[in-house]
């Protein structure tokens, strides 16, 4: 096969750590925040300042053992290694870690509409502390000094290894983004990429179509979104290709994703291959969660991404991976459609309305009154609001709150009674008696025309659905 | 040359003394004051003694007492600490360059056990440079010297607070044992040096050498008075994950038990160890001997990993020690020599701060834990460390206690073995496994050798076996030969 006509294939794996939202860090007592003044939320241990020891936060453990069971993996007993290198924000110049028994293994997860992504294991570890360059525009080699912020140091991570199942950078952002769902559903995490609590590193390679061989893979960091994951992963394949047709070698290394250039640049060189020379943490003991615990989180375990986009495509009669389906629970608006469901509403009629009209202005989402949107929603569903109405009255509740049928009132959009709007359409037959004639004969399309008249006359109150419905009445005669 | 303090009382009897109100805190307090500005730039056992503290300390003890309160097991009981132990506020230097001016904001668990018993804390002791040595000569700050023979070391690494004791400095003392650093320096000294079961004593604020292996334990010049500072100083820490909770046992519970029926063994491999001297063989055999006689059931008996120990030891803890002391990179606390760049700071700021004692063990370390090399050493270590605790814990399915030599010789020569570090590693061939298996051992004076310098004898017991040990050495103390002044020592003059 000559190189031009060869078919590439990418594959990516994904590393996303993911801190957990504990009240304290993973060896210490200090408070775990984001935000607060450079160095004070930091003590002798999360210093590693000599002799200081690490006793392992609890709640880290939970969570982690959440996001495990969320992501179906084995929770296992674990222990913890040394990550050994040296770097000013690493206290310790070394990092508790989890190598080879790690507390979750094999598991799995599946983005909607997408195919089974296979974790490979989910292991708990400290963070480090965050260095800021001065001078030089921030750039490490031309700085002329480094400031170190110890507050992130030991707060506790999560790190997710995907297996090398994703095969584009559309299915990498879907992974990443239910990936972020599930982690936040389970508490764990507040999944805040643009607050670096979830940052995700990916591994490209690419091979020839067909094969079952990967190839040399590249790791990519620094990507701040999904947006920049998305397009770091298209460059780097396209980079690798573009190598591999003109008979070129891909080099394993680690590459640094430039959101300014839009390229990935070589970040260590060769001779800098780190040897972490991990081995056991001694002053830790192994973590062996008993069965019952584990099955208590289990148990605690709330309603994950998956099974709310069940429910909802459930309820209102639509594919779980339908977009508005999944757009309802991204949003965590699924709570008013199961509302709706629960005074009998028109459940797809609640998802349209999330889906679109809340969905745009979610700030004012956060204030909808459930039992509100199921009035308005009720409403809509009777034809006692035209869907114009209905809009007009939801787009009210959003900004102000309310009850929508004191705002309908107050707009003037009481429902017209039947013999009203019967009324207006006597009217409007009476004024065109050839064009009545005409439809009663069989000219359908003529139906819009009257439709047309009757919403002029009545200034748009009327449901259009009703005034279709008595038309097609008064033309059986 | 006057040393009123010097020996003259155990920590038991000055505690009841203080106690009763027949004698101050502070006058005991002065004498041993007296004793180490008289000696001590000799011996040179303190790196810094802390005098206002301590006699801050001892009037609060002295208050105490006046106002009928209880004073605590150690009200009023100088103790001298390695200098590897963290004290708030007062310099704790691991005798290193490289934590040059740093002062810790924080109380090791043991310091703040100490002072709730209202022992009066009188002072940092010298120490090999992070505890790696067997002589207290890889001290940047100088060597201490051996109290009873001024020319020898106090052996090590725990030498100054070994040198403290024995010189009257201060009744009790803490050292940390990684490979016999309590114990040998005990024998070299003549006093009581006790290792504890590993995760008795909470390590926390102990800087650590190799955390799998360290522990802490007393120095004393009597089998009781070790056994007190060790009920004090013994229990479970929150803050140390290794440390063990639950019943735990008390060193002074059988201490007037006797041997009678107690089931000792000699072990074969221990007494022939390499380079063990004819006169330390001699006084093991007629400590073995004393115990049958008063009672013991004693025997020969074979535990062949006991001397294996030396090589696992010579890679798991300088494999440790290379990952524990990179904190000690200029960044933080302590020395830093400025550089062009981060990297070139590091490089300048260990090369100046470490002694060659700690970079040889860093990089033996460092190598034994790269890529490739990993299970042949370290891994392999390990095993041969399971391989230690299996064949300790079948002996002990037959013997209460094992007894071996606590070192090879008496006191060696100032730098007799610093040319050779082998041969120094060679000190620990008898005290390093009871590391390795995490079991207690302690060290016991018992006669002297052909040189007139002290011999100890080793009593090694399974895990938590501290009650039986300490009935055992106070039996061994109870039937050994009276100590005698040394010739060469600072009492002589």
């Amino acid at each position: 096969m000559s190189p031009q006509s060869t078919e590439w294939e990418t594959v990516i794996g994904l590393e996303v750590h993911c801190e957990l939202r504990t009240e304290t860090k993973l060896f210490c007592g200090c408070r775990n925040a984001f935000g607060d003044e450079p160095n004070t939320n930091i003590c002798p241990i999360c210093l590693g300042l000599p002799g200081s020891l690490p006793v392992l936060n609890r709640t880290a453990v939970e969570y982690a053992m959440r996001i495990g069971t969320a992501l179906h993996c084995q929770v296992k007993p674990s222990i913890f290694h040394r990550k050994n290198y040296f770097y000013p924000d690493m206290p310790k110049d070394y990092q508790i870690t989890q190598y080879d028994e790690p507390i979750n293994v094999d598991g799995w997860l599946e983005p909607p509409g997408g195919s089974r992504v296979g974790i490979l294991r989910a292991h708990l570890e400290e963070d480090t502390g965050k260095t800021t360059h001065v001078g030089g525009g921030g750039r490490i080699h031309e700085a002329t000094h480094s400031l170190v912020d110890y507050n992130r140091a030991g707060v506790p991570l999560v790190e997710i290894v995907s297996h090398p199942d994703l095969r584009s950078a559309e299915a990498s952002r879907a992974y990443v983004d239910e990936l972020r769902a599930i982690l936040v559903a389970t508490g764990a995490s507040d999944g805040k990429m643009e607050e670096g609590s979830l940052r995700v590193d990916a591994n490209v390679s690419v091979r020839p179509s067909g094969s079952s061989d990967l190839g040399t893979r590249c790791e990519i960091k620094n990507m701040n979104s999904l947006r920049s994951l998305g397009r770091a992963i298209e460059f780097e394949a396209a980079r690798q290709i573009e190598l591999l047709e003109q008979g070129g070698r891909v080099v394993q290394e680690t590459r640094h994703w430039n959101e300014a250039d839009g390229r990935t640049h070589s970040m260590r060189s060769k001779e800098e291959a780190f040897d972490y020379r991990y081995f056991p943490e001694p002053d830790l003991v192994p973590v062996a969660p008993s069965a019952e615990w584990v099955e208590a989180v289990r148990a605690a375990l709330g309603l994950l991404p998956a099974e709310r986009r069940a429910r909802v495509a459930s309820a209102a009669g639509l594919a779980p991976d339908a977009d508005a389906v999944v757009t309802v629970v991204r949003l965590d608006l699924d709570s008013l459609v199961m509302a709706a469901a629960g005074v009998g509403a028109d459940v797809g009629l609640a998802v349209k309305r999330l889906a679109n009209e809340v969905a745009a202005e979610m700030d004012g989402a956060h204030h909808l009154d459930p039992d509100a949107f199921c009035q308005l929603v009720l409403l809509e569903g009777r034809g006692e609001l035209t869907t114009a109405q209905a809009r007009t009255v939801l787009k009210h509740l959003l900004d102000h709150g309310g009850d929508p049928r004191a705002i309908a009132n107050e707009l003037g959009f009481e429902a017209m009674a039947s013999d009203e709007l019967g009324g207006a359409i006597d009217e409007v037959i009476g004024a065109h008696p050839d064009e009545w004639k005409r439809f009663v004969a069989g000219e359908d399309k003529l139906q819009g025309l009257f439709i047309g008249k009757v919403k002029a006359a009545t200034h748009g109150k009327a449901d259009l659905k009703a005034v279709a419905a008595l038309l097609q009445e008064r033309r059986k005669g | 040359m006057s040393t009123p303090g010097r020996a003259a009382m155990t920590a038991l009897d000055l505690a009841g003394e203080v106690r009763s109100g027949r004698r101050t805190a502070v006058a005991a307090l002065e004498d041993c004051l007296a004793a180490i500005a008289a000696d001590d730039p000799e011996v040179h056992a303190f790196n810094h003694v802390m005098v206002d503290e301590a006699r801050a300390a001892a009037s609060s003890v002295d208050r105490k007492v006046m106002a009928g309160d209880d004073a605590g097991p150690l009200g009023g009981v100088p103790v001298a600490l390695k200098d590897n132990l963290c004290t708030r506020g007062v310099p704790t230097t691991c005798s290193s360059r490289i934590l040059d001016g740093w002062l810790p904001p924080y109380d090791a668990t043991v310091v703040t056990s100490l002072r709730a018993a209202g022992a009066v804390l009188i002072g940092k002791t010298n120490l090999d440079e992070f505890a790696m040595g067997s002589s207290t000569e890889n001290s940047a700050f100088g060597p201490s010297r051996n109290p009873l023979d001024l020319s020898r070391v106090p052996g090590g690494s725990s030498g100054g607070s070994a040198a403290a004791v024995a010189a009257g400095f201060a009744p009790l003392a803490l050292g940390s044992d990684t490979g016999g650093s309590i114990r040998q320096p005990a024998a070299l000294c003549g006093v009581v040096g006790v290792k504890p079961t590993y995760g008795l004593v909470s390590r926390f604020g102990l800087i650590a050498f190799a955390s799998s292996l360290d522990q802490i334990g007393p120095l004393a010049t009597t089998v009781a008075d070790a056994a007190l500072l060790l009920d004090v100083i013994a229990g479970h820490d929150p803050l140390d994950s290794t440390c063990l909770s639950g019943q735990l046992p008390a060193a002074r519970a059988k201490l007037d038990g006797g041997v009678d029926g107690i089931r000792v063994g000699v072990v074969t491999e221990l007494a022939t160890a390499e380079g063990i001297a004819p006169d330390v063989s001699a006084r093991l055999r007629e400590a073995a001997e004393a115990l049958a006689n008063a009672g013991a059931k004693v025997d020969e008996v074979s535990v062949p990993a006991a001397v294996y120990g030396l090589s696992a030891y010579y890679v798991i803890a300088p494999a440790e020690a290379s990952s524990n002391l990179a904190r000690y990179d200029g960044v933080r606390y302590g020395l830093r020599v400025p550089a062009e760049d981060i990297g070139s700071m590091y490089g300048a700021t260990r090369a100046a701060g470490f002694g060659a004692e700690v970079k040889r063990r860093i990089m033996l370390g460092t190598y034994a834990l790269s890529a490739g090399y990993y299970d042949a050493y370290y891994g392999q270590a390990q095993r041969v460390r399971t391989l230690i605790i299996r064949d300790f814990e079948s002996a002990y399915e037959s013997y209460d206690v094992l007894l071996g030599p606590t070192a090879p010789t008496t006191a060696f020569r100032l730098g007799a073995k610093t040319a050779d570090p082998l041969a120094m590693y060679l000190s620990d061939v008898c005290t390093i496994a009871s590391n390795l298996a995490g079991h207690p051992a302690m060290s016991v004076p018992f006669g002297t050798g052909d040189d007139g310098l002290p011999v100890g004898v080793q009593v090694l017991a399974p895990a938590l076996g501290e009650t039986v040990m300490f009935q055992v050495a106070a039996a061994v103390e109870a039937v050994a030969p009276p100590r005698t002044p040394p010739k060469q020592g600072i009492e002589a003059r």
